[in-house]
C-alpha cells in the first residue's frame, strides 16, 4: 500500500541538502508552510535558492529562514511589503541575490516545468527593462518574450486536507502557487492541517492529485503567519 | 487651490465607464475605491490575482478568515457565486484577455499609452513588480486613476515616461482629479473636465500637448 505519510516535519525535510532549490508555497501569509520552514531552519541547510511570490513577513517562516543566513538567492515577484524587514536588510547589505519575475510569468514558469514544457512566449514585460536580453518573437503581428520553465529540487507546501496518497485540497486563497509548485519540484513535501483516510476526499474535489506529492505530514494545530506576526514572534 | 474631483469622486467617475457585467481587476490605492461606487443597476465581478473571482468587501470581525485575502494582502470576503483557483489559472484570466477592465494607479502615463507604475529606477530601491506587467498586457481595457500632478506639482501625464515602463502603449483612459482623458492617435484628448476646472488649467498641469474637449 502506498503511504506517503511522515510522522514529523523534521523527518519530512531531513534530506534537503546545502545548495538546493526550494519552492515555498503561499502568497504573503496565506498558505505559508510555516512549520516546514521552521523545521528547515532547525535542520540548517544553507546556500539555498528559494522561489516564492514574496520574501516573508516579520521574523517567522520564510523571513526567518532568510534571517538565519540560509538563503543565497530569492526568485520572486514582490520582495517588498509593509511587514517585510529581513529581506530588504539582507539585499541592501549585498547578502542575498534577487531574480525579479512578474507574478504571472512566475506562475507560468512553474506550471511549465511541471507540465514538461521547457519554455513559452508571453506578452508580459514586452517593451520593459525586464525583457532585456531575452528572445522576442512575433505571433500574429504582436511581440512576445520567451521565458524558460522553472524547476526545483523540493517544494514545501501547506494544504487543508491530505490523504496518504498525497491528494490535496486547500482553503480559499491559501491555494495560490501551491498546486503549481507541487508539479514542478522533484520532491514535494506537504504539511496538512488534516490527514484523512484514503477515499475520504471526493475525487471530484481533489485539487492536487497525489501523483504530484511525495511526502505528507499532518500539522493539526497550525498558527497562521499573520497571527505570529501580530504576536511579535520570531524563530528560532 | 483648484476645485476638481476628490479621490472618491475620481473613483465614482471611473465606475461610470465600466459596463454592466464586467469582470474587473482593481489596483491598490484609489482604484480600490471604485468598488464602493458601482452605478445603480450594474454588477461588476471582481478578480484578485491571488486566486479569487467574486471578491467582496472586507469581512466583519466574526467572519474573518486569515486564508482569504486579496492581492494587496488585505482580508476580504467572497460573494455568492465566487470561485477560487490557483495562480496559473488566475493569470490565464489576465493574460488570456478574459478580464474586461483593469483600473490602476500610476506614477506616470505617456500620451502614447505607456505606463510607468512599478519602479522609480532608483539604484538603492528594491525592485518589486507583482502582477502589474501581466495586467497591462492582458486585460482588454486599462484605465488609470491618478492625481493629475505629483505632490510636488510635477505633471504625471507626460510626453515620455522617465521611470521604467510597466507596459508600452497599453492605457486607454485616464481619470484624474481635473479631467477624464483618452489616449488617442493624436495623443491626450480631454473628454470631460471636472466641475470648476478650465481646460487652460489642465493644459498647464500636463507635461505635453493635450487636446481640449470636442
Amino acid at each position: 500500500m502506498i503511504n506517503k505519510v511522515y510522522s514529523t516535519v523534521a523527518e519530512a525535510i531531513a534530506d534537503i541538502p546545502d545548495g538546493a532549490t526550494v519552492m515555498v508555497g503561499g502568497f504573503g501569509a496565506s498558505g505559508s508552510p510555516i512549520e516546514l520552514i521552521h523545521a528547515l531552519i532547525d535542520q540548517g541547510a544553507t546556500d539555498l535558492t528559494v522561489i516564492n511570490n514574496n520574501t516573508g513577513n516579520g521574523e517567522v517562516g520564510l523571513a526567518a529562514l532568510i534571517g538565519n543566513g540560509q538563503v543565497n538567492k530569492m526568485i520572486c515577484s514582490f520582495p517588498r511589503s509593509s511587514q517585510s524587514k529581513v529581506f530588504p536588510k539582507f539585499y541592501k547589505e549585498g547578502k542575498i541575490e534577487l531574480e525579479l519575475v512578474p507574478q504571472g510569468t512566475l506562475a507560468e514558469r512553474i506550471r511549465a516545468a511541471g507540465a514538461g514544457i521547457p519554455a513559452f512566449y508571453t506578452p508580459t514585460t514586452v517593451g520593459t527593462v525586464l525583457s532585456e536580453g531575452k528572445e522576442v518573437r512575433e505571433f500574429d503581428g504582436r511581440p512576445y518574450v520567451m521565458e524558460p520553465w522553472l524547476k526545483a529540487d523540493f517544494a514545501l507546501i501547506n494544504c487543508e486536507v491530505a490523504d496518504p496518497l498525497g491528494n490535496l485540497t486547500y482553503n480559499k486563497t491559501a491555494r495560490n502557487f501551491s498546486p503549481l509548485m507541487c508539479m514542478a519540484a522533484t520532491t514535494t513535501i506537504v504539511q496538512a492541517k488534516r490527514l484523512v483516510e484514503r477515499g475520504e476526499i471526493d475525487p471530484e474535489h481533489v485539487v492536487t492529485p497525489g501523483i504530484f506529492v511525495n511526502r505528507v505530514v499532518e500539522v493539526p494545530h497550525q498558527v497562521h503567519e499573520d497571527t505570529l506576526i501580530v504576536q511579535g514572534r520570531s524563530y528560532p | 487651490m483648484s476645485a476638481g474631483w476628490t479621490r472618491e469622486q475620481m473613483a465614482a467617475r471611473a465606475a461610470q465607464d465600466i459596463p454592466d457585467g464586467s469582470y474587473v481587476n482593481l489596483g491598490i490605492g484609489i482604484p480600490e475605491l471604485v468598488a464602493q461606487y458601482v452605478p445603480e443597476g450594474r454588477e461588476f465581478i471582481y478578480h484578485t490575482e491571488n486566486g479569487l473571482l467574486g471578491m467582496g468587501p472586507p469581512p466583519a470581525e466574526e467572519a474573518l478568515d486569515l486564508d482569504l485575502m486579496n492581492a494587496g494582502k488585505k482580508y476580504v470576503t467572497a460573494v455568492p457565486g465566487a470561485a477560487y483557483f490557483h495562480h496559473a489559472d488566475s493569470f490565464s484570466m489576465i493574460r488570456g484577455g478574459h478580464l474586461d477592465v483593469c483600473v490602476l494607479g500610476t506614477m506616470q502615463v505617456a500620451s502614447n499609452g505607456d505606463i510607468a507604475n512599478w519602479s522609480t529606477g532608483a539604484p538603492d530601491a528594491i525592485p518589486a513588480v507583482g502582477g502589474a506587467m501581466d495586467l497591462v498586457q492582458g486585460v482588454k481595457n486599462i484605465y488609470v486613476i491618478t492625481q493629475h500632478t505629483t505632490k510636488t506639482g510635477e505633471p504625471k501625464l507626460v510626453h515620455q515616461c522617465s521611470y521604467p515602463l510597466t507596459g508600452a502603449g497599453v492605457v486607454s483612459r485616464i481619470f484624474t482629479n481635473l479631467a477624464v482623458v483618452d489616449i488617442t492617435s493624436e495623443g491626450f484628448q480631454v473628454i470631460e473636465l471636472a466641475p470648476g476646472i478650465t481646460f487652460a488649467e489642465v493644459e498647464s498641469k500636463t507635461g505635453t500637448t493635450i487636446l481640449p474637449p470636442k
